[in-house]
């Protein structure tokens, strides 16, 4: 097997496009240990730090921080948060990190996972002040010296706030050995923080160069105070050489915070739209393809939502691997549902799309009385896994989160797929002709009533798979459907009904304009606005923004 | 049941087994609030094949109309006894009326209104839908838009209805205090001749010749603007008559509830009237009357009995109806009737 070390990685940076089998790699190796010489002398003195005495302990932290192997600094953050404990018997030193109403329990020495329980038999390592000020001098120096270049940036700008010579002489050190852009740009900015308090105004004024470029909170404000008065009227800041260079420097930083707003806005607009677009693609099937009205759409979205949480309840130990199986669990629970559908109700009503809106409707209510009686009329709790969570720090002024990119590109990936099943395959090219002309695909041998019921499967399975993403940002309840369902018409009907397509452009705009719209309109005036935009824009393009032509169209 | 309801409530003495509680007084005036947006839901859908799943806001629209006559009725009763601001507007530290709340203290405002802003929005709204074309399942789609954006509306605070909560706390009408049985009766009596009234009126409407140019529409919507009809014209009143009807329903069930909250324009209140429509019998009009009271008898007996049960209930009456019973339970008696005669 391809060893993928997941701490050495910088994988921030290079974060894959597909979800998968190479994040399922990743993700499992990365629980495994690598196992290095240095285990054997971490585990000695590991066992230093379960003695009683305190001046012994010390001795101990500082043994552990001259200890070269990869597992000292989760140790000694573990320390130092108070995770660390021992066994009474045997002295094994365990990291415990608080989970529901237990433990998860970890082998300190190597990082194997040993399960979850109580605290039984276990005894805490306290420490004092004095080891927690060696403990985290020595925890930002391991941090600087990380492999992670993360992890060198996060302990570089953690230093800005409080900046002492010492500091100062090793971030000097650092910027002799680093490789890493970004560290080193962290770097200068921490050594132009330091700059500014000289005496020297050509340093000072390279100084404020230099922090021009960065956009950290604390570059801001310490710009900012260059350009305040003391109580006495007098500028905080002699030289208005200085004055001037700051003024500059904060209004290039402003204008590039402005533009990070921006970015950040409109990524949390095409986060919406991805969402709009993974509940509505399915639609985009079931009613541009089909014709038929499914009201009980959400009701799909729903029990693929109630799926996902249903495999988590089986296989609770693997919280991160869950959502992937989940996915196609999702669609075969969703996609039998449908086929269900369409066998015991929906062929009886083709050619009549408003019959198939009420009948749909009552499927819907009784799908979710359903999950209501069987499940419970509570939301339940859906976990998200670790890779989902947390934040792309692009730079300081722009955070995307995980969970949100993960969906952008999941609803894409299904979109890709969804096209190419209708464009590429004999299904198909099946589902197309059925839905074109039905007496003719009869005629050339489609099995047309096997296909409508494929057909109807697989737009409620993608709707079911659709639920799997909603299950990570909404509360799962039995209302989650209906939440979703009255916006994925408006997409697949502002798009062009049948037209995959349109679905796209439909739901990435609607979510770029409702994002745009919110800062001075609120959340819910966007939305109203949206819609009435949409039921404007209906009035002159009744077939949507890519209507579909030819003989089929005007029925 | 016009003259027996009041009868038995008033005269016939309490202890008496023939007496009729407030309580079920006030219960059949709602379904005859309800009967009759049904007959207006009807009167589109039946007549003129337009499915709407926006009528209950056109029914809210005039409700809320109302609930703001009987708000300005409270005077200064309310919780913090202002005599001009109802007690929410109070509550947000508001100074002095929205000036869309000017004029609601006379009956006579507020009767025009229940009937004029149902009727303005279903005229826009229909001028634009029609004119363009929009039909089918599509304009059921932007009716079911714009219920929707109208109750995100109305949730909000800031547009002075009330927020969530609504209008509520009603005191008197026209000088009767809403608590005497004998307004509640005086609304019973209302309701049902506003419901005798509007059967009469869309029965007229559909028989005349207007009414045979509708169906005209509805069966061949083409055909009839080849034959050089103004269809969209056709449409559109229809639909603006359809409105105002259900805004006057809406307008008589508020104060019979005592409140008016944005619930009832969620699209699921549009939908379930939908049903009592079809289970009733779409393009009978007295069919769908019949739906409506059917159907809400079920939902009162049922919601009390086996909350469970109801969403069960609701849900598989929409998809029997839809497959089994195409014509709604009259269609079914007449074709029930029609087998006889014919053996």
């Amino acid at each position: 097997m391809q060893t993928v070390n997941f701490h050495h990685h910088p994988w921030h940076r290079s974060f894959p496009i597909g979800l998968g089998w190479v994040l399922m790699l990743a993700i499992l190796t990365a629980q495994a240990a690598d196992p290095t010489s240095g285990q054997a002398t971490l585990g000695k003195v590991l066992e230093g730090l379960t003695v009683r005495s305190f001046s012994q302990k010390k001795a101990a932290v500082k043994n552990l921080a001259a200890v070269d192997h990869p597992r000292v600094l989760p140790v000694m953050k573990a320390l130092l948060e108070g995770d660390l404990y021992y066994r009474k018997i045997g002295r094994q030193v365990l990291i415990l990190r608080s989970r529901d109403a237990e433990y998860a329990i970890y082998d300190a020495v190597t990082g194997e996972s040993l399960g979850s329980g109580d605290k039984k038999g276990l005894s805490k390592i306290i420490i004092n002040n004095q080891m927690r000020v060696i403990l985290r001098d020595a925890i930002a120096r391991l941090s600087l010296a990380s492999e992670n270049a993360g992890v060198r940036l996060a302990a570089v700008e953690e230093m800005f706030d409080r900046l002492s010579p010492g500091d100062a002489k090793l971030l000097r050190d650092m910027r002799e050995t680093e490789r890493h852009p970004e560290v080193l740009e962290a770097i200068d900015t921490g050594l132009a923080l330091e700059a500014l308090d000289s005496g020297d105004e050509n340093r000072r004024l390279a100084a404020v160069d230099t922090l021009s470029r960065s956009v950290n909170r604390t570059v801001r404000n310490r710009l900012k105070q260059l350009l305040e008065s003391n109580l006495d009227g007098s500028p905080r800041e002699a030289s208005a050489k200085v004055r001037a260079a700051a003024r500059k420097a904060l209004a290039a930083i402003n204008q590039r915070l402005e533009m990070y707003a921006m970015v950040q806005t409109g990524f949390f607009g095409l986060s919406l739209g991805s969402v709009l677009l993974l509940s509505a693609i399915g639609l985009a099937i079931t009613f541009g393809v089909m014709g038929v009205i499914n009201m009980a759409h959400g009701e799909m979205m729903m029990l693929g939502a109630y799926t996902t949480y249903l495999v988590q309840q089986l296989m609770p130990g693997w919280i991160d691997a869950s959502v992937i199986v989940a996915i196609p669990a999702a669609f075969v629970v969703s996609g039998l549902m449908g086929i269900a559908v369409e066998r015991g109700v929906i062929r009886y009503l083709y050619g009549r799309p408003l019959e198939t809106l009420l009948a749909t409707f009552g499927i819907s209510l009784l799908l979710q009385q359903l999950v209501r009686t069987l499940i419970s009329a509570q939301n339940v709790a859906v976990e998200n896994p670790a890779w989902m969570s947390g934040a792309w720090e692009v730079n300081a002024a722009l955070f995307l989160t995980y969970n949100r990119l993960y969906i952008l590109a999941f609803s894409l990936l299904v979109f890709a797929a969804l096209f190419l099943i209708l464009r590429q395959t004999d299904f198909g090219l099946q589902i197309r002709a059925v839905s074109q002309n039905r007496a003719m695909a009869r005629a050339i041998g489609i099995r047309s009533n096997w296909v409508d019921a494929a057909t109807f499967g697989l737009g409620s399975g993608i709707a079911g798979v659709a639920g799997v993403a909603l299950s990570q940002l909404t509360n799962v309840g039995p209302n989650l459907g209906q939440s979703y369902i009255i916006d994925s018409f408006m997409v697949v009907v502002f798009g062009g009904v049948g037209n995959l397509w349109g679905t796209l452009v439909g739901a990435l705009g609607l979510g770029l304009v409702n994002k745009l719209l919110e800062p001075w309109a609120g959340a819910v005036m966007a939305k109203i606005l949206v819609l009435v935009f949409i039921i404007l824009f209906m009035q002159k393009h009744p077939r949507g923004l890519f209507p579909q032509r030819g003989r089929s169209a005007e029925d | 049941m016009t003259v027996a309801v009041p009868v038995l409530n008033l005269i016939v003495p309490e202890g008496s087994g023939l007496h009729l509680s407030t309580y079920t007084v006030t219960l059949l005036g709602k379904y005859l609030c309800y009967a009759l947006l049904a007959l207006a839901l009807d009167l589109v859908w039946g007549a003129v094949g337009i499915l709407s799943l926006g009528h209950g806001a056109f029914f809210a629209l005039g409700g809320y109309a109302m609930g703001m006559y009987l708000m300005r009725q409270i005077g200064s009763r309310g919780v913090y006894g202002n005599p001009i601001l109802p007690d929410f507007m109070v509550f947000l530290n508001w100074k002095e009326l929205p000036w869309y709340w000017y004029g609601f203290d006379h009956f006579w405002f507020a009767i025009v209104m229940v009937m004029l802003v149902p009727g303005l929005l279903a005229f826009c709204f229909g001028w634009f839908a029609f004119r363009s074309r929009v039909t089918g399942v599509y304009l059921s789609i932007i009716t079911q838009a714009m219920t929707y954006a109208l109750m995100l509306a109305f949730y909000r605070n800031e547009m002075g209805f009330g927020g969530n909560n609504g209008l509520t706390d009603f005191k008197d009408i026209l000088g009767f205090s809403l608590q005497e049985d004998a307004t509640r009766v005086g609304l019973f009596l209302a309701s049902a001749v506003a419901l005798a009234g509007g059967y009469v009126l869309t029965r007229w409407v559909v028989t005349t010749k207007l009414g045979r140019v509708v169906v005209a529409i509805r069966d061949s919507e083409d055909r009839a603007r080849f034959l050089g009809y103004r269809v969209e014209h056709y449409k559109l009143w229809m639909f603006v008559l359809s409105a105002m009807l259900a805004g006057i329903a809406g307008a008589l069930y508020v104060p019979q509830v005592g409140i008016i909250n944005p619930n009832e324009f969620s699209p699921l209140n549009s939908i379930e009237l939908v049903i009592w429509v079809a289970v009733g019998g779409r393009g009978t009009l007295y069919g769908a009357a019949f739906g409506a009271f059917l159907v809400n008898y079920a939902k009162t007996y049922l919601t009390a009995a086996l909350p469970e049960i109801w969403l069960f209930a609701l849900g598989a009456l929409f998809v029997v109806v839809t497959l089994y019973l195409p014509r709604g339970l009259v269609g079914l008696i007449e074709r029930n009737r029609a087998a006889r005669e014919t053996s």
